[in-house]
């Protein structure tokens, strides 16, 4: 596309932006020339514009517009919500317009006539009525020339179409058209004519000193330059090249002994580590380019649903990168869409609750521990954890159990899972069930994190944490099979060193799962070396080495990966893989070393993920198990009978399934087709050997001790009994159980610690099931 | 005057093959690669190619030819592509040829597919013949885990 033209899109999308701000600040201060001076400014130039470049349909659009705005800016018309609308229908018009400039390479067809004859209309009705008292001092003529200079500009047979509008409308008929035909007959009506003249020498007086104020600002403008984003793109490369060549250079330097040659490589160096803060500056946006659009969204929504809303800002300078901005743009309009349509109440909900009727909606942001802190806040009737828990059940997203003992933080939480919402009816705002989910997973795909707070009657707050930049982060390098690979350090939580001695003891298996106990807790552990499918063997690590364990957060969960060497911390500049790498969910990117060397950035997420560790926290465990074997993340209290399974491994099982205890001699144990049976009160009891189930282990009992009796749990369900055989009952315990760690083994919930030690939870009814599958049915049926 | 085109050619398991030069950015020697694991095999690392990380794709493993012995260096034809340089590891390099279209025949009928799919045709010249690759198409490597 032409230059030009490129150039005009740019320049007057820019405007309409500012047009709509201001606007929309003019309704709260009507007063405010200055603003109503930018205003008229704005859409002035795309007038110019746009006339020069022969755009005659957006031309006379965005005259009407301009004309209006005069009369405004020189006080004739009082700034009212209609004049708002009309002239924000308009910006929204011109900027169709553009749109189809953009696509098609003309302003489109249609005219909007009826939009220009609105514009019209108002500033004509408005200097009508107000010209009625007080004629002699009304600067009322100026309409009328600036009419005839708009019919001159305009086309000849638009002009006639044109005529044609203004004659049908009432009120002009009567005075537009002979006013405009005929500026004499005008003046002539004037008592005073040299007034007349006096108000338009005034007028352009005024005119000359904003031309002047123009070119005050255009000097502001000369100061900074439009670049192609590609070209900092470019740059950014370069320089990051640069500071490898600095690095090697400085290796290099090291070995020489020449002083001159260190002194102009220490020079060099401090050029490069400048030249690479003022590149990464030109990348960062104020946070402020994104909110300028609020106020307008803010303002349509309020409109339409009623209710009275101020905008509080705080923070707009705060600078973020370029793709940030553009990443958090959509993830903000949500949440601002949300408090107000949600959030905010009525005026008259909020005088009932003694609250001033018009809601308040405040954003902040700022920085701190090197990340951008946004906060949206609303001093709405914030959320209630009551309404949520039960969407959510009826959504099938918790089961009635966790959600009952859910905390409030946790359950305000629920909001962002996929298909949720409280919203009763869908508005065109919102509640259609997309939304929160969306914005978190857009939030978290830039390393950042949500979180929800609310005071029931008071408000709620939402707060975004991102990071500075994606193009430099601080990472993590570790070594693994002899690959260095990089870890972002947002999800680092800690490093764990385990020496050569306590590694051994110190990583315990559930079910072939590695898990170490961090302070009293299961963290789940990942072989990086495995999990990438490197060679590296786990007993090798385990026995003779001591043990490196990088803690990782994803989502609230944790997990540790296990890697041979930690090395160092370092910024790293982040690139993209390519397309032939991109289905790699285990990849963020990659950067190049200080040697020169590329090391791939490890995705924490899809890493945990490809780990089999979920990636959704344990909500969407919940939704995919349903309410079915009623398994919680939660902490609950519980009566658990303990025992022993093969090789000491720890088991449990709620006392609530157990029927009773008993002990029979071997000689009892009769077969039955392939199974063992033994004869129990009558009935024939058939016997599961837990530890065959649920660890594949070797069947029969130790030969060594063939005389000891089995001990056997006998777990009855519909008048149907079953026995199953433990190797040895521990203990019968009370205990706040929190399943830590989820199990793919038959039967097993997961694992818990249960009186300081590791112990897996059993689903007896899984268990049974897996070994007798028609169990319960045939229980059922007889 | 017949028109010519010119050809940036190496050689794959004493194949002769050829890139159109206006798709090959530049031809460097061996680099030192970082493996990624859990991509198709096809895919035989990174290289930093002065900043720019570059993905290199192993030609002879994605004709479906032999590897070359481990003791062989492959040179890297970095070659343009829309989503940016994409280097191609093959054996050695040839000249940068200028032939005839009238030398130009369509790929014969009889080679394998997995070959076939990737050479667009086949110049005749005076001792033996200059395979043209499809770059678009030996680059097309989905980068799914195969082990899922």
């Amino acid at each position: 596309m032409d230059e030009l033209i490129q150039e005009f899109l740019v320049e007057s999308s820019e405007n309409l932006d500012r047009f709509d701000g201001d606007l929309v600040k003019l309704e709260n201060a009507p007063e405010n020339q200055d603003l109503l001076s930018s205003i008229f400014r704005s859409i002035h130039s795309i007038k110019g514009a746009c006339g020069f470049l022969g755009f005659q349909k957006l031309e006379k659009l965005a005259h009407a517009g301009e004309n209006l705005l005069s009369k405004l800016r020189d006080g004739e018309l009082q700034m009212t919500a209609e004049i708002g609308s009309t002239l924000l229908e308009t910006g929204d018009r011109i900027r169709q317009m553009l749109g189809n400039i953009g696509n098609t390479g003309n302003d489109g067809d249609e005219e909007f006539l009826d939009l220009i004859h609105r514009l019209h209309r108002l500033q004509e009705r408005r200097s009508a009525s107000k010209s009625e008292p007080s004629l002699g001092a009304d600067p009322e003529p100026q309409p009328s020339p600036e009419m005839a200079k708009f019919e001159a500009e305009t086309s000849p047979d638009n002009k006639n179409k044109l005529q044609t509008i203004v004659d049908a409308v009432p009120e002009q008929s009567s005075k537009g058209p002979s006013a405009t035909a005929n500026p004499e007959a005008q003046s002539a009506s004037d008592p005073e004519p040299a007034r007349v003249a006096e108000v338009h020498e005034a007028a352009a007086q005024e005119d000359i000193s904003r031309a002047a104020e123009d070119r005050g600002k255009g000097n502001a403008a000369d100061s900074t330059i439009r670049v192609n984003v590609t070209v900092l793109d470019r740059l950014m490369t370069l320089v990051g090249e640069l500071v490898l060549a600095r690095n090697q250079l400085l290796q290099f330097a090291n070995t020489q002994t020449d002083a001159a040659f260190h002194a102009v490589s220490q020079h060099m160096n401090l050029i490069a580590t400048e030249l690479q803060e003022e590149v990464m500056k030109t990348r960062m946006q104020p946070i402020g380019n994104i909110w300028s659009k609020f106020p307008r969204t803010v303002r349509d929504l309020v409109v339409a649903c009623g209710k009275e809303v101020h905008i509080e800002m705080e923070g707009k300078d705060t600078e973020l990168d370029k793709t940030i901005i553009e990443a958090i743009k959509d993830p903000m309009t949500h949440l601002v869409r949300n408090a107000v349509d949600h959030g905010i109440e009525f005026p008259a909900a909020r005088r009932e609750a003694g609250k001033d009727p018009a809601g308040l909606l405040r954003l902040r942001a700022f920085h701190e521990g090197g990340q951008v802190n946004i906060e949206i806040s609303d001093d709405g009737a914030g959320l209630n954890g009551e309404k949520i828990r039960k969407k959510a059940v009826e959504r099938g997203l918790v089961n009635a159990e966790q959600a009952a003992r859910m905390s409030e933080g946790d359950a305000f939480n629920l909001i962002f899972l996929p298909g949720f919402s409280t919203a009763e009816k869908v508005t065109n705002v919102s509640g259609r069930g997309v939304g929160m989910d969306v914005v978190r997973t857009n939030i978290e795909r830039i390393g950042g994190t949500v979180d929800v707070q609310s005071t029931p009657g008071r408000g709620t707050t939402i707060r975004i944490k991102i990071p500075l930049t994606l193009a430099i982060i601080p990472a993590l390098v570790v070594t693994c099979a002899g690959d260095r690979f990089a870890i972002p350090q947002v999800a680092l939580t800690e490093l764990v060193n385990l020496e050569a001695g306590d590694a051994k003891g110190g990583i315990e298996m559930v079910h072939g799962a590695p898990v170490y106990r961090l302070r009293g807790q299961l963290l789940p552990l990942v072989y990086l070396s495995e999990a990438l499918g490197l060679q590296a063997s786990l007993e090798q690590n385990t026995d003779l080495n001591s043990v490196n364990i990088v803690v990782l957060r994803v989502d609230s969960r944790q997990f540790g990966l296990v890697v041979d060497e930690i090395n160092d911390t370092e910024e790293i500049v982040v690139k993209p893989l390519r397309k032939q790498l991109k289905n790699v969910k285990t990849f963020a990117g990659a950067s190049i070393m200080g040697d020169g060397r590329v090391a791939l950035i490890l995705d924490v997420p899809g890493l945990a993920q490809r780990a089999n560790l979920a990636a959704r926290g344990r909500e969407n465990f919940a939704a995919q198990e349903n309410s079915k074997n009623a398994v919680s993340g939660g902490e609950f209290r519980q009566t658990l009978l303990l025992f022993e399974g093969q090789g000491k491994t720890r088991m449990a099982i709620p006392l609530s399934s157990v029927a009773r205890l008993e002990e029979f001699a071997q000689n009892r144990i009769e077969r039955c087709g392939a199974r063992e049976v033994v004869q129990y009160r009558g009935q024939i009891l058939p016997l599961i050997r837990v530890s065959e189930v649920v660890d594949g282990g070797m069947a029969v009992s130790d030969p060594d001790e063939p005389q000891s009796p089995l001990e056997v749990v006998v777990y009855t369900e519909k008048g149907r009994s079953v026995g199953l055989v433990v190797d040895h009952i521990l203990d019968i315990v009370e205990e706040n159980v929190l399943v830590r760690h989820r199990s793919e083994s038959t039967g097993v919930l997961g694992a818990a610690i249960v009186q300081q030690k590791v112990t897996e939870l059993l689903d007896v009814a899984s268990l049974v099931r897996s070994v007798h599958p028609k169990f319960f049915e045939a229980a059922g049926g007889a | 005057m017949s028109r010519t085109q010119q050809f940036c050619t190496f050689f794959l398991d004493g194949h002769f093959f050829g890139v159109p030069v206006q798709q090959v950015q530049e031809v460097i020697r061996y680099q030192e690669m970082t493996r990624v694991p859990l991509v198709p095999e096809v895919i035989r690392g990174l290289i930093n190619l002065r900043g720019q990380i570059v993905t290199a794709v192993d030609l002879r493993r994605r004709l479906k030819m032999q590897d070359r012995p481990a003791s062989a260096l492959p040179m890297n034809v970095v070659a343009r592509t829309d989503d940016g340089p994409v280097s191609l590891l093959v054996d050695e390099i040839g000249d940068v040829l200028e032939v005839s279209e009238e030398a130009y025949e369509r790929t014969p009928e009889n080679m394998s597919i997995e070959q076939k799919e990737m050479v667009e045709g086949v110049y005749k010249l005076e001792n033996r013949l200059l395979l043209v690759l499809n770059v678009n198409r030996a680059l097309q490597v989905d980068g799914e885990p195969q082990l899922a």
